[in-house]
């Protein structure tokens, strides 16, 4: 007979090594998935993991963009671990990036062609952050005022976004110079305005360095402030948390305008450096893959800057992969999704013992 | 700026290995926005991929990236085909316009082929396009003749020229044969999202729609089509065993022929930049063949449109034609300008609808 027995605190062994595990299994079943393509699995995995880091070939140039792709990831998942800690489900982040880019690009676009990078840039930011942060008030406020399910309204809302940002990219932020075709003019061109890479050859530009403030922010927040103590009280045990002095409603506004605010910011510094330009298509999908990495991280700061990395990596990889493999895009979306469910299947074994135990006779 | 001279370096040395191995195959690269099983636009692409590989055979090396989004992630997937040796890259979407110049500018050893777009910033990226007009103006000539209800449904993407210009042209001639003929417009702003190309196709047919039109890739209007009894136009490539009943035709988008002869002049050194807009004439729009549905008589005429347009005599946008707001666009005789086709962001008089801000 096979048993499950709950431990009484997540075992500490598991919790470290359940991410490596989940990794080496996805490993394994990808292989097999590719395996049943026609293609190498061996030479895929090595393709996916380690080429782009390592290869001679083009790692230089693909190491670099790891950053770039990472870290916007990780920027808007640390904002949403918060809510996601205290029980609050902001699914919207995919909104609140895009309301933050244009944000930011409004403000880049009413300037231009004025050049004052001192004037400009801060506005910028500062634009960005406001935006993501007002539109992720709208969820906030109507959860706390009238107890409207913020998954709904949040998700919801990104959709609006996503009409707002077409309607702008035709519209009032169409380049006058672009011959009728929908989009801004060039952002990242715009040298008061743009967010270069700061160090040749690193990949590193502002959003990156705001990632990582956030990660350490975040953890200062989380473990040394009592915000963070209300925050996971909230979660673990909203009654205690009531009694222990926490204001839900505050929480609420705190936990989604923080998410909000540090999506806008990515949206913000996407828009003006990787991106470079308002388009109708500029939401990628960020907003939603950093759900995913903040769960991958387990809504822990550091593991959340990890996690960003090694999704980050599969996303160059996986394209490497279609390149000299010719393996599908789906099957590429197949891999990560078997990371996550390994990762959350295996979360399991931290939180339960599996004994193994003769029928006793009766 | 470093970055640059150094991506250029090792361009430049792949470069010349390439050249000390004159027997190496052609490498190209393809970079899809949707999947190859779209049934729509990258489909059509795939399939002229496939082509040049079976005309070459060894001679070339084909690969490709599918659903990239624009920006960031179309920058490094053409990157990484350049730093991997391609020679020539289609960038087949729009969107990747700037991306495309982008990746140009750091590898001027590297042809870039960026289709429907304008930006043409440097001597080794061409553009070319294709006249779909011209297969709207055959579509909207057969839909204003089989409509019973005098309403067409349109089931459109972004409010760009190209997909505005080509609801003029359907409407202009499907209005020609049926003066009273509506058009009815629903805005997805999604090139590709099969579940609502359906939730818009079922609306359309709910208002009145007796024939669906579509700009977007998916065949999920096709189907819709079918289950309701009605007909619809394919789009980019033959979608009839998804609706052999309501598929009336389907305006092909045929890319084998020019992808053919740009592999070709890469291979021969003969590679020039240029910025093309094909139609009919050249081969690349085609219609799939017409339902046994459309009658004898119309048939005929659609074909006698078509003929028209090929060799030149006739142009769907010839005037006297106005504005929605009445102004007019060229007079009597006229012809517009590939320019104003190009920039077109209104409707023509008479459609009721309104276009999107």
């Amino acid at each position: 007979m096979i048993r499950l027995e709950k431990r009484p605190t997540p075992s500490r062994w598991w919790t470290a090594a359940t991410p490596v595990l989940a990794v080496l299994l996805t490993m394994v079943a990808g292989g097999i998935l590719f395996a049943a393509l026609g293609k190498d699995p061996v030479a895929a995995i090595r393709i996916i993991f380690w080429d782009p880091l390592f290869s001679a070939q083009y790692a230089s140039y693909s190491r670099p963009q790891l950053l770039v792709k990472s870290g916007p990831l990780i920027l808007i998942a640390v904002g949403l671990s918060f809510g996601f800690r205290a029980n609050i489900w902001n699914i919207g982040a995919e909104g609140q990036y895009i309301m933050g880019a244009l944000a930011g690009a409004a403000v880049a676009l009413a300037f231009h062609p004025m050049e004052a990078r001192w004037l400009i840039f801060p506005l910028m930011v500062m634009a960005g952050a406001l935006g993501g942060w007002a539109w992720a008030m709208i969820p906030a406020i109507l959860k706390a005022r009238f107890r409207t399910n913020e998954i709904l309204v949040s998700l919801l809302l990104v959709y609006v976004a996503e009409r707002f940002l077409a309607a702008m990219a035709l519209g009032r932020m169409r380049n006058p110079d672009g011959g009728g075709f929908p989009g801004s003019r060039s952002i990242s061109g715009y040298p008061s305005a743009s967010n270069p890479e700061l160090i040749a050859g690193t990949g590193m530009h502002w959003g990156v360095v705001a990632a990582f403030i956030a990660v350490i922010f975040a953890y200062v927040l989380l473990h040394r402030h009592m915000m963070g103590f209300h925050v996971r009280l909230l979660g673990q045990a909203p009654r205690a948390a009531r009694f222990a002095g926490v204001v839900p409603g505050r929480l609420i506004i705190l936990c989604m305008g923080l998410a909000g605010l540090l999506a806008g910011l990515a949206g913000m510094f996407e828009v003006a450096g990787p991106a470079g330009r308002i388009s109708i298509d500029f939401g990628s999908g960020y907003g939603f893959t950093a759900i995913i990495v903040a769960f991958l991280g387990r809504l822990h700061p550091i593991g959340i800057l990890l996690a960003g990395l090694l999704l980050g990596l599969t996303y160059i990889g996986g394209e490497l992969a279609q390149l000299t493999l010719g393996l599908p895009a789906a099957a590429i979306q197949a891999f990560q999704g078997m990371l996550l469910f390994f990762l959350l299947g295996l979360d399991f074994l931290s939180n339960y013992r599996i004994r193994l135990n003769r029928a006793e006779a009766a | 700026m470093k970055r640059r001279a150094l991506l250029s370096g090792a361009a430049l040395a792949l470069g010349l290995a390439g050249a000390a191995h004159a027997d190496d195959p052609t490498k190209v690269g393809f970079v899809y926005v949707g999947p190859v099983g779209d049934y729509g636009w990258t489909a059509t692409h795939d399939a002229a991929r496939l082509e040049v590989e079976e005309h070459f055979g060894d001679a070339v090396e084909t690969s490709y990236v599918e659903s990239v989004a624009e920006g960031a992630d179309a920058e490094r997937v053409m990157t990484q085909m350049a730093l991997q040796g391609h020679d020539l890259i289609f960038a087949t979407s729009f969107g990747f316009g700037p991306d495309a110049n982008n990746v140009a500018a750091q590898f001027p050893d590297v042809k870039f082929e960026h289709a429907t777009g304008y930006q043409q910033d440097h001597e080794n990226l061409s553009l070319y396009n294709a006249r779909f007009y011209e297969g709207r103006a055959v579509i909207g000539h057969i839909a204003g003749h089989m409509t019973e209800t005098n309403t067409i449904g349109y089931i459109a993407s972004y409010p760009i020229p190209e997909v505005i210009h080509g609801i003029n042209s359907a409407y202009i001639h499907a209005r020609e044969v049926n003066p009273d003929v509506r058009f009815r417009v629903i805005w997805l702003f999604s090139w590709f999202d099969p579940s609502q190309e359906a939730d818009a196709a079922n609306a359309l047919i709910e208002q009145g729609a007796d024939v669906l039109m579509q700009h977007t890739d998916s065949s999920a209007p096709i189907s819709i089509a079918q289950d309701a009894g009605i007909y619809a136009f394919g789009q980019a490539s033959d979608m009839s065993e998804f609706g052999p009943d309501a598929h009336l035709t389907a305006i092909l988008d045929i890319w084998a022929p020019y992808y053919i002869e740009r592999v070709q002049a890469v291979m021969d050194g003969t590679w020039e930049p240029q910025d093309i807009w094909h139609g009919f004439a050249e081969g690349m729009v085609e219609l799939s063949p017409l339902n046994d549905a459309i009658p004898e008589d119309v048939r005929a005429s659609a074909m006698e449109l078509r003929e028209a347009i090929a060799s030149g005599e006739y142009h769907p946008f010839t005037g006297p034609l106005n504005r929605q707001d009445g102004t007019p666009i060229v007079g009597e005789g006229e012809v517009i300008s590939d320019a104003d086709l190009l920039a077109m962001d209104y409707y023509v008089e008479g459609i009721t609808a309104e276009l999107p801000d």
